[in-house]
């Protein structure tokens, strides 16, 4: 018995959001959580194919695949095209830690003008485009739940979170975009 | 018309806007912007409520959140009923129902004003006196029946059907207050370019200039002026700005809770709107500018209906267009009062004499009055008053003087002078400061990165107060890091300059004097009772708060505060300053649940954490048991069969057949780098060394105290990688427990820790045809016995999905643990569910989980060990490697107490009759007919009814269980006394063979 | 609510994201299987819960995860400063003592005479 079995996605049937700000699943993407000294991140960039950021709040993004800094030693690698991340860490040939999390988080899109006041339902970071800026990141609270922010842009952020969260985490989202318009 | 004393002309309402609305069932029309308050007023409505003890008919008092008196319930539905409301905050709305409260049978007839005349015998403090005795007849008596008389307004019976919202934001400067200090302070920040939330408790702006129609701000109108104002603030997109939004809590760190009510003022809400938003403000810096608050006048029956504040009654004539009275008394100590008579004189009101304590009144306002042809009684006090629902009348008489007047009234207005609303300078930890030249407490020293500007700062000139407002903005825009390139001027006027004031009792109600004088209105306290407090021995200004009530009520005592503590420091024969204020807490004005709850209600309560597999469990039929924010299927009932029945057959068919279960919740950490197995050496007893990438060992968590923390197998699946796994419950704690070690311990070692508890859905495939079922679906991985032991784990293919497959059982029969990423688990689960189902096995739970680990004696951390067990107390020293020079909890384990006899150890418990089975629990003793107390050798942890034995089985911790292996022991309950042998905890299966299927 | 600044993410964060660990610069004694009941009991179980200045460990967990230090008033609950684990305890002795401002109930009660 070869066949594929078939994919079910924590999020699937998902819609939310408001006129101000929409609520949306992200597609599936492979993730990476990944652990190294400084003196790798050189060596782990090449192999990766992106810079990976070395200061706090920050991120790099190029063709799908973005690079969150969470921790002096702690990166979040996402591809949105499910590359095969753990071969291209381990093509690296230094020490580091890579491991799949591609199913253990989620994604929800928030995007609109009430993007930052949705997630400033649950959110108590200052969102504010001065101090979060587009590529800004970072591991937080939402409500009860723990999530990793990045802004995509002006009125865009990516909220991952592990997938048991999700349920909560997009119903919060959902009641946050609600409120974000008035 | 939308009442008798409105009068044509006056106000800022419109009169072509009306709205209905019911008081004690009799319809009013109100115009848009009424507060109930003003609505009743213009209806000639002083009676709106009874007080708390002696049920004596109250009136309205103020305009504002400081009312103590006018609290009415306000009903919009059958559901939504909120007590408690200040009529006169409420706006009215069309359709509104209003009731008053505290009053039986009605508000006019309440046969609760008994307590008035008995109240000699409800003197303060008689809570702590009067119900002493008997003893008995607290619990029975008087405390049902204080509590049923207690309480204003009765709490909704249904589920609040309206919603709230919650926002975090951020600002370099929030201004408190949107009165011409707040404004003036908001501009000048605002146009430096700073981020400024300003709010105001108010539908509108514009704070005095509610009522104080004299002032104008650059040759404009006052109101109209600070509404223009905020509307371009509005405008600006670094400022926000929220009106009808209270700050009702200041903590640490400039960190401000807002509650902005959004819909209680509107007829028909658009129910996408949340009822209330609570605003969490962090503000770089914080402008405080709250104004004051006028006190009334302490004398004889100075609580009857239509006896209010000065300032009160000038809010209901110029800004909602209302007369309290037609033939009003003026009774002050202070020169605001004055304008309140000049402004009713002009709009048509009798006013029948300004009686002024003092001799000497502010010459510009005696002049006014006199001009106006209004009588001035200066060196005069009220000594009391008449009239049975509304005030008739006040007796005058000279200082000094038992010779009275009587002066027919409708209403009196008085002031006694203004009270600088510190509230949130006080939350903010700041110490006031007493200024005895005002008798006022001001902002003293400052805790926090704020500032106090206008009258809550004993500023009172207008002018001064702009400059210092517009001074202020710039200051703290500037400390947050802005500029300005020009300076906002404003140039403010009004009629009068104020003087005067006095705090405490007035002429007729000063010492050795029994009148009741009140100073605290909603609890009743009248200045007797703090001197009467002070000669208990009540000492201290809390003391005497807690004794008297006074300020303890939903108004925190706004209006009396300062009353009662130049009563209380004249009785004491001290100043002000050395009796001290109490303190101000948060909130400021009542807030409601749904607020402070906001969004964690119903699903958003709490995160519900589902497996993947959970809608297929679901649509199996099965019942969910709730493991911290887990749900994890219990079992799983077929047609007709309760949850015994159930259990029993899937107890059965493992250990005949075969059983899947969801284990997804165990926690699952990944543990890489070349030091993984010498930190996991220092983490567990155990020895990880010697582990060969492909297998797996159950290891053992220990603290530094040497107690079991947690357990779990862990799978080496290359040399420096390890799949550890913990307890469901235990995840998160061992996954930071591990973490601190590493960080702050071991931090020389390299090694990362990942959580993946979520990345893997874990279904395990236990019983002897467990490897017929997965046989067909596994690619790429020999599962003979040889090629793929017990305590193994290998990496290949189910179904076509990557697997990390693991041979390890915590039933005791060949077992499985089939891991896939989470996404694939139901897919997975359904094609291992048909093999199951094709074998004649079936799904289990965790209460089958729970039976079948006990029948095999392993514990379960957490619920036979309670974090006082140590490895060998639970039979598990052979998991503690003797030679290690190091681990966490080697220490722990040598202390004397964990290693000396009589320690309880964990055993098994067998009752003499297989057929009861124990409670979890249940206390165990030695003999059940010693005398009590009763010497108690511990208790027992796990116990089941075991269909695979036949019988009940149970483990326990007792004290040197080991060394009581077949004694018998006793477990008393309510209704009888159970004997039960002690035992070893394996109760099938000794000797390990199923394992090997 | 606090706001703590995190010495990895070198910013101000709502004390939401953090958790306190307890003492700061006890260190696990290297040797600490050989220790006496004494020294283990000074190491595990005795704490000074000081009125004024305490150093303390906090952990940024829904952030950065990392373990730092902090030196914070237990008066005023103000935090003085943080820093990264590992670094040596800091020399506030020059800091102003303990804040004598907080006024709460139970310092007006042991005041009242």
């Amino acid at each position: 018995m070869a066949d594929l079995a078939t994919r079910t996605l924590p999020l699937s049937g998902f819609h939310g959001g408001s006129a101000s700000a929409s609520v949306s699943p992200a597609a599936p993407a492979s993730r990476l959580s990944l652990r190294a000294k400084p003196d790798a991140v050189a060596s782990l960039s090449a192999a990766l194919g992106i810079e990976l950021p070395t200061r706090p709040k920050a991120s790099a993004s190029s063709g799908g695949r973005h690079a969150l800094w969470l921790g002096p030693d702690e990166w979040l690698i996402i591809d949105e095209t499910e590359a095969d991340l753990l071969s291209s860490a381990a093509s690296s040939g230094v020490m580091h830690s890579a491991t799949d999390v591609s199913h253990r988080n989620t994604a929800l899109l928030v995007k609109g003008p009430g993007a930052e006041a949705t997630l400033n339902s649950g959110c108590p970071q200052d969102l504010s485009l001065a101090i979060f800026p587009v590529g800004g990141c970072s591991r937080t609270v939402f409500g009860k739940a723990e999530i990793v922010l990045l802004r995509t842009a002006e009125d865009a952020f990516r909220v991952e979170c592990w997938r048991s969260f999700a349920p909560y985490v997009s119903g919060l989202l959902a009641e946050g975009a609600e409120d974000s318009g008035h | 018309m939308t009442g008798a004393n409105r009068i044509p002309g006056a106000g800022r309402l419109t009169p072509a806007k009306t709205a209905r609305f019911t008081f004690d069932g009799k319809s009013y029309t109100a115009l848009e912007g009424d507060t109930v308050a003003s609505a009743l007023l213009a209806n000639g409505v002083h009676l709106v409520g009874r007080s708390f003890k002696y049920h004596r008919p109250r009136g309205v008092v103020s305009a504002g959140p400081e009312e103590p008196n006018a609290l009415i319930g306000v009903e919009r539905d059958a559901a939504r009923q909120q007590p408690n409301v200040r009529a006169t905050v409420q706006e009215v709305f069309d359709g509104m129902k209003t009731i008053s409260q505290n009053r039986y049978p009605s508000l006019s007839f309440d046969v609760g004003s008994i307590n008035n005349l008995l109240s000699p015998f409800f003197a303060a403090g008689f809570y702590y006196k009067t119900f002493m005795w008997p003893k008995q007849a607290w619990k029975h008596i008087y405390e049902p029946q204080i509590r049923a008389a207690a309480g204003l307004g009765v709490a909704p019976t249904q589920e609040d059907p309206d919603h709230y919202a919650s926002r975090y934001a951020h600002c370099d400067v929030l201004v408190i207050g949107g009165g011409i200090a707040g404004l003036s302070a908001a501009l000048a920040a605002a146009k430096t370019g700073a981020r400024v939330i300003l709010c105001d408790e108010q539908p509108e702006v514009g704070g005095a200039m509610h009522y104080d129609k004299s002032v104008t701000v650059d040759g404009v109108d006052g109101f109209t002026w600070a509404q223009k104002t905020a509307a371009d603030l509005a405008k600006m997109s670094n400022v926000t700005v929220l009106t009808r939004t209270t700050a009702f809590g200041y903590y640490a760190q400039n960190f401000v809770a807002l509650v902005e009510r959004v819909t209680d003022h509107v007829s028909k809400p658009d129910r996408r709107l949340p009822r209330e938003r609570m605003w969490q403000v962090r503000a770089k810096r914080v402008i405080i500018a709250t104004g004051a608050i006028e006190r009334h006048m302490v004398f004889a029956n100075n609580d009857r209906p239509g006896i209010l504040q000065a300032s009160a009654a000038r809010t209901y004539l110029n800004h909602f267009g209302v007369a309290v009275g037609r033939k009003v008394g003026v009774y002050t100590a202070n020169d605001s009062a004055y304008e309140a008579a000049f402004d009713l004189k002009r709009a048509g009101v009798t006013v029948a004499a300004i009686v002024d304590c003092r001799e000497k009144p502010g010459e510009a306002v005696l002049a006014e009055a006199r001009s106006l042809g209004i009588e001035v009684l200066t060196g005069h006090s009220v000594i009391d008053t008449s009239g049975k629902l509304r005030v008739a009348g006040m007796s005058v008489a000279r200082n000094g003087s038992t010779a009275k007047r009587n002066i027919a009234i409708d209403a009196l207005l008085t002031s006694a002078g203004w009270t600088p609303s510190v509230h949130m300078f006080s939350q903010s930890r700041g110490k006031v400061a007493y200024d005895a030249a005002s008798g006022a407490f001001l902002p003293g020293v400052y805790a926090q990165d704020c500032l106090s500007i206008g009258a809550c700062n004993g500023t009172n000139d207008l002018q001064a107060t702009i400059e210092e407002a517009l001074a202020a903005g710039e200051l703290m825009a500037k400390a947050s890091g802005f500029e300005a390139a020009s300076k906002v001027e404003l140039q403010a006027k009004n009629a009068f300059q104020w003087t005067g004031g006095m705090s405490g009792a007035a002429e007729g109600a000063g010492e050795d004097t029994t009148v009741k004088a009140f100073i605290d209105f909603q609890n009743d306290v009248c200045a007797k009772d703090i001197r009467l407090a002070v000669r208990e021995g009540m000492h201290s200004i809390e003391h005497i708060k807690r004794f008297t009530t006074n300020g303890m009520a939903t108004d925190q005592g706004k209006l009396s505060n300062l009353h009662g503590l130049a009563i209380a420091a004249e009785a004491l024969g001290r100043g002000i300053p050395e009796v001290g204020l109490t303190t101000f807490r948060a909130p400021y004005t009542p807030v409601t649940f749904g607020t402070l709850i906001s969004h964690s209600r119903g699903e958003l309560f709490d995160p519900t954490r589902k497996t993947p597999m959970h809608a297929l469990e679901e649509a199996e039929g099965a019942v969910f048991e709730d493991v911290g924010q887990w749900k994890r299927a219990w079992y799983y009932p077929r047609a007709g069969e309760d949850m015994h029945q159930a259990v029993n057959r899937e107890c059965k068919t493992v250990r005949e057949s075969v059983g899947m279960f969801d284990a997804s919740t165990l926690g699952k950490i990944e543990v890489v780098g070349p030091d993984a197995a010498a930190f996991l050496n220092l983490i567990y007893t155990n020895s990880w060394d010697t582990l060969k990438p492909g297998r797996c060992r159950y290891g053992i968590m220990l603290r530094e105290d040497g107690f079991v923390y947690d357990d779990g197998v862990v799978g080496r699946m290359a040399e420096d990688r390890f799949h550890v796994t913990t307890t469901t419950g235990g995840a998160a704690r061992v996954m930071n427990h591990m973490e601190d070690y590493l960080q702050t311990e071991f931090p020389h070692l390299n090694v990362w820790l990942t959580s993946a508890t979520e990345q893997w859905a874990v279904i395990a495939v236990q019983g002897p045809k467990a490897r017929d079922v997965i046989a067909s679906l596994v690619e790429g991985i020999d599962l003979s016995n040889e090629a793929f032991p017990h305590m193994s784990v290998r990496e290949g293919k189910i179904c076509g999905v990557p697997t990390r497959l693991f041979r390890m059982s915590f039933t005791g029969e060949m077992g499985f643990e089939v891991n896939v990423p989470a996404d694939f688990g139901p897919a997975i689960w359904e094609a291992i569910r048909a093999e199951v189902e094709k074998a004649g096995g079936c799904a289990y739970g965790t209460e089958t989980m729970h039976i079948l680990r006990a029948e095999k004696g392993y514990i379960i951390v957490g619920q036979d060990t309670d974090g006082t067990v140590t490895p060998d107390d639970a039979s598990l020293s052979w998991a503690v490697g003797k030679k290690k020079p190091d681990f966490v909890g080697i220490r722990g384990l040598k202390r004397p107490d964990l290693v000396k006899s009589g320690r309880k150890q964990l055993v098994g418990l067998l009752t003499k009759d297989p057929k009861v089975v124990l409670e979890e629990g249940a206390q165990i003793v030695a003999d059940p007919n010693q005398p009590k107390p009763m010497t108690m050798l511990g208790h027992v942890t796990s116990s089941y009814w075991s269909e695979n034995c036949g019988r009940s089985i149970a483990m326990a911790l007792v004290v040197d269980g080991k060394a009581k292996l077949g004694q018998t022991l006793y477990v008393p309950m309510p209704d009888r006394t159970i004997a039960v042998e002690v035992s070893e905890m394996v109760f099938i299966d000794k000797e390990g063979v199923r394992l090997n299927g | 609510m606090l706001l703590i600044y995190c010495p990895y993410c070198e910013e101000e964060r709502s004390e939401l994201e953090f958790r306190g660990a307890g003492d700061a610069h006890i260190v696990r004694p290297s040797n600490i299987a050989d220790i006496t009941d004494e020294e283990f009991e000074e190491f595990f179980f005795l704490r000074d819960n000081p009125k004024g200045l305490i150093f303390e460990r906090w952990r940024h967990i829904n952030g950065c995860g990392r373990f730092f230090n902090a030196a914070r008033d237990t008066v005023s609950d103000k935090f003085k400063l943080t820093y990264k684990a590992g670094e040596p305890k800091p020399d506030l002795d020059a800091a102003a003592p303990a804040a004598a401002l907080v006024e709460t109930y139970e310092a007006t009660e042991s005041n009242a005479k």
